[in-house]
């Protein structure tokens, strides 16, 4: 609902916002311009003292007004011909030309109005109520993404696109509110709908019909200093019975040219000031920095208008029509899809055409629809959910887990998520289906499995289990849109582990040539990092197997670290290369396990091929920051891998310290073990900041995780509270 | 807003009883380049001791900027009644307004004036911008205003 709410205004008024907000931007910078260059005031000066200057400067005065930045001009009308002119309050001299700026004219016409009078004026408050109901909905929208107002500023994580979105919508948020609030607000009164009129002081009962009293001698004046004035109009030439009139930022007074003094006097109203203080917050007129500030959030509007769309686009495309649905009432396989971007829909929809294919009904649905009665021939439910922030229903399964509970089991299910493993609720939002199912009685088709930031392998592997679960066959082939692959040739390798029955391999591939578009856009080969992930495309497979990168763009080549698995049918291809043979390979970001910049220290822990990025990383670390690597192996003569290597970078001073735990031996000895031995040093380090980097199989991040779990304990903190910040990533195959 | 013309049913005030006798009057009002929004132009006629009689036209639909006309507002105190139905859009710079309409005969040399009051946005406000006496022999004779109006001419 949030969601839709955010979404439609913003398409529909992408333009319209777009346009307010970079006409508003232009026209934050004239307050402060006006501001900077007018006149300085003089100090304690009255306005009585002030008009009796400008006066005798000015034969025929009229007016003057005090802007509210200080800029006082002067209106007169003499010997037939009316002037007017910006004047220096310290002498009454004309300074410049007091002609109305004709770019901010043409701007403030545009902004509130389209140059369509009231049309305009309606169509443009159209805007800026889309623009507050999208600054509210979004603002709902990025405390749900970052698990609650209090994680307002947590780290994000993510695709560029919706990352930058939210990273500016939080910043931008407040302003664009305000500007939007008041821009409604003017609008209104604009139209009359405000009682924030101003009242008139009332008409004396009589003028003394003098003329001519001085100035600077004029009681009602002398008390008024110059910075409370706004205009003071002065009486008609030559009429007896006119009068002074006299704003000031209290109210409105009239004033008797014969005597000076005050003849009435009008208070200005509560609604009067709100209306002006709006006025004030949003042009920046007497607040020019404030005004500037939002000048500069507006800014970011269209930034933001285009990530949106894009965000909205990928939602879009990752979301296939569904081909072939069966009806809900004749379905054998209902598959059900919680999904908040879109891409999971994709998923499904592999799912259900190989589900087809080896014959069975099969209708696809979102899970908020999701009512057992509807499908009487249901032999199975398969929920194929995502998680939406901490664990919480993404958009297209929200109330699934009220349903369920409501819900009598009618067919076995089977639960896959699908999520990031570098969040810290990882696909909870499936967990809690799985336990409220089980909970409630469900029959479990398969355990509970992941996929993991939408690994066709992960996928391909649940879709046999479920195959064999059914009595089928089931080869899940999920193509997400893959990048072109280039063709990496081999230029050297070394050759680990043959004595411990693992082969491992330092592969190293010259960089391919990157054209100039890729150069200019930064994509595939022209920018990379270790870190990143390289995709291979074996030979008789569609499916890619990612490796992490040991390798930077500047580094001048491609290198992965490969252990051969028995039966492997990448890792197999990959060992058998020799210099000069080519494999397909494109490149994926990764941007959750870069280094990053700063100069806290780094706490690089891996085992096996899992030293790969972090070997990397070492490499391109020429600033020296502080690197304390672990590496566990299982024998030192055997798979040190880079042994020589951090040898080297150990004397050049990338590389800190090194601590090795070897698993083969007398006294087995595991990278946790090591990382223990060193706790009060890890500890230490994690005192002074430290980003802790993981990489290798998922048993030895269970048991680093367990280790950090206990070194962390005495300062208070746990691995999770690091992650949250960012502060400890992984990188688990 | 050039050549609009408009032909109306005087507010009472002006179609003084027992002389039903009225001609049509048209009204010209050219503004100067004075480089602002468009103006709001209040016409309106007083008598010979200067009390408001009645309102001609109002140029410009937003009565929150009407205490900026200020003489015709502190005659009338904005009160709307005057200027039912003789309501049009504000005349930006440069342009024209015409008017036509029926003016009682004894409106003519019998000492009224006519007023016009003119106001743009961030710009001085300017009352009695026109104050020109309703003659016979003035028809046709352009007078210029003090601010914004380049010329006013009726006949």
């Amino acid at each position: 609902m949030i969601r839709a709410l955010h979404r439609w205004p913003g398409l529909v008024a992408l333009i319209l916002v777009t346009v307010l907000a970079l006409s508003g931007a232009a026209l934050s910078v004239f307050p402060l311009a006006e501001r900077l260059t007018a006149q300085q005031p003089v100090a304690g000066q009255s306005v009585a003292d002030l008009a009796a200057r400008v006066a005798a400067a000015h034969p025929g005065l009229e007016e003057i007004r005090r802007s509210p930045s200080g800029t006082i001009t002067a209106w007169w009308f003499d010997g037939g011909t009316p002037g007017s002119a910006v004047i220096d309050p310290a002498t009454g001299a004309n300074v410049g030309s007091a002609d109305p700026n004709q770019m901010e004219r043409w701007l403030t016409n545009l902004h509130r109005s389209l140059f369509l009078d009231d049309a305009g004026r309606l169509v443009m408050a159209a805007g800026a109520a889309a623009m507050l109901v999208l600054a509210l909905s979004g603002a709902v929208l990025v405390a749900r993404r970052t698990g609650g107002w209090r994680r307002w500023f947590a780290r994000l994580r993510g695709p560029l696109a919706g990352r930058l979105h939210v990273e500016l919508a939080r910043v931008a948020v407040l302003g664009l509110a305000l500007s939007a609030a008041t821009a409604l607000w003017m609008t209104a009164s604009t139209f009359d709908l405000l009682p924030d009129g101003a009242l008139r002081p009332a008409d004396p009962a009589a003028v003394s019909g003098q003329m001519a009293f001085p100035l600077e001698q004029m009681a009602a004046l002398q008390d008024v200093p110059v910075n409370t004035l706004r205009k003071l109009s002065f009486p008609y030439a030559g009429d007896a019975q006119d009068m002074f009139t006299l704003s000031t930022d209290a109210g409105t007074g009239l004033i008797d040219q014969g005597t000076g003094g005050l003849l009435s006097w009008a208070d200005l109203t509560p609604w009067q000031q709100v209306s002006e203080t709006i006025y004030m917050l949003h042009t920046g007129q007497g607040a020019a920095v404030l005004g500037l500030v939002l000048g500069l959030i507006a800014l970011i509007v269209p930034v933001m208008g285009v990530t949106g769309a894009l965000i909205w686009a990928a939602g879009r495309r990752g979301r296939p029509r569904l081909r072939d649905n069966a009806p809900a009432s004749r379905a054998q396989t209902v598959i059900l899809v919680g999904s908040e971007g879109g891409s999971t829909w994709g998923f499904a929809a592999t799912l259900a055409r190989a589900l087809r294919g080896a014959g069975q009904a099969v209708h696809v649905a979102p899970m908020l629809a999701f009512d057992p009665t509807r499908y009487p021939k249901a032999e199975r439910f398969l929920i194929l959910a995502a998680t939406y922030g901490e664990g919480d229903a993404p958009a297209s399964a929200k109330g699934f887990l009220d349903r369920l509970a409501r819900m009598a089991p009618t067919a076995p299910l089977a639960v896959l998520g699908f999520g990031d493993r570098s969040f810290p609720a990882f696909c909870a939002f499936a967990a809690k289906v799985e336990a409220a199912a089980r909970a409630k009685g469900w029959a479990v088709l398969l355990p509970m499995d992941t996929v993991d930031r939408q690994s066709p392998q992960d996928f391909a592997r649940w879709g046999r289990a479920l195959g064999q679960a059914i009595g089928v066959t089931l080869e899940l082939d999920r193509q997400p849109a893959r990048p072109v692959a280039a063709s990496l040739t081999l230029v050297s390798r070394r050759d680990y582990g043959e004595a411990v029955q693992a082969p491992t391999a330092i592969l190293r591939f010259a960089l391919p040539r990157a054209t100039l578009w890729a150069r200019l856009t930064g994509r595939g080969f022209a920018r990379f990092q270790a870190g990143d992930l390289l995709g291979i495309l074996p030979e008789g497979s569609t499916v890619p197997r990612f490796y992490s990168l040991a390798s930077g763009r500047r580094d001048g080549f491609v290198e992965i670290v490969v252990k051969k698995h028995p039966g492997g049918l990448c890792s197999g291809q990959l060992l058998a290369l020799e210099p000069g043979d080519a494999v397909q390979a494109f490149l994926r970001r990764n941007p959750g396990f870069h280094a990053g910049r700063g100069r806290a220290p780094l706490i690089l822990i891996g085992a096996g091929t899992g030293i790969g990025p972090l070997a990397g990383i070492i490499r391109a670390n020429t600033r020296r920051r502080p690197v304390h690597l672990v590496f566990g192996m299982r024998h030192a003569d055997s798979d040190f891998l880079y042994g020589e290597d951090l040898t080297t970078w150990q004397a050049e001073g990338r590389l800190t310290q090194l601590s090795t735990a070897v698993s083969r031996g007398a006294r087995p000895h595991y990278v946790q073990d090591a990382l223990r031995a060193e706790a009060a040093q890890v500890a230490e380090a994690i005192r002074k900041g430290a980003r802790i980097m993981v990489c290798g199989g998922r048993d030895m991040a269970q048991g680093v995780a367990q280790a950090l779990d206990d070194i962390l304990a005495p300062m208070g903190l746990t691995p999770a509270m690091l992650k949250a910040g960012g502060r400890y990533v992984e990188d688990v195959y | 807003m050039k050549s609009r013309l408009a032909t109306l049913a005087l507010t009472t005030a002006l179609t003084l009883p027992g002389l039903a006798l009225a001609r049509p009057v048209t009204l010209t009002t050219t503004l100067n380049s004075y480089g602002g929004d468009g103006a709001y132009l209040a016409l309106y006629v007083t008598d010979a001791s200067g009390a408001y009689v009645g309102s001609l036209w109002m140029a410009g639909d937003k009565s929150r900027y009407y205490e900026h006309l200020s003489a015709w507002y502190a005659a009338t105190g904005g009160d709307p009644a005057q200027i039912n139905g003789i309501t049009g859009a504000s005349v930006g710079a440069g342009r024209t307004l015409q008017i036509t309409l029926d003016l009682a005969d004894s409106l003519f040399d019998a000492g009224y004036t006519l007023h016009i009051d003119a106001a743009v946005e961030d710009m001085r406000d300017s009352p009695n911008e026109i104050a020109v006496p309703l003659t016979a022999a003035g028809a046709g004779t352009p007078v210029q205003g003090r601010r914004y109006i380049s010329s006013f001419v009726y006949q």
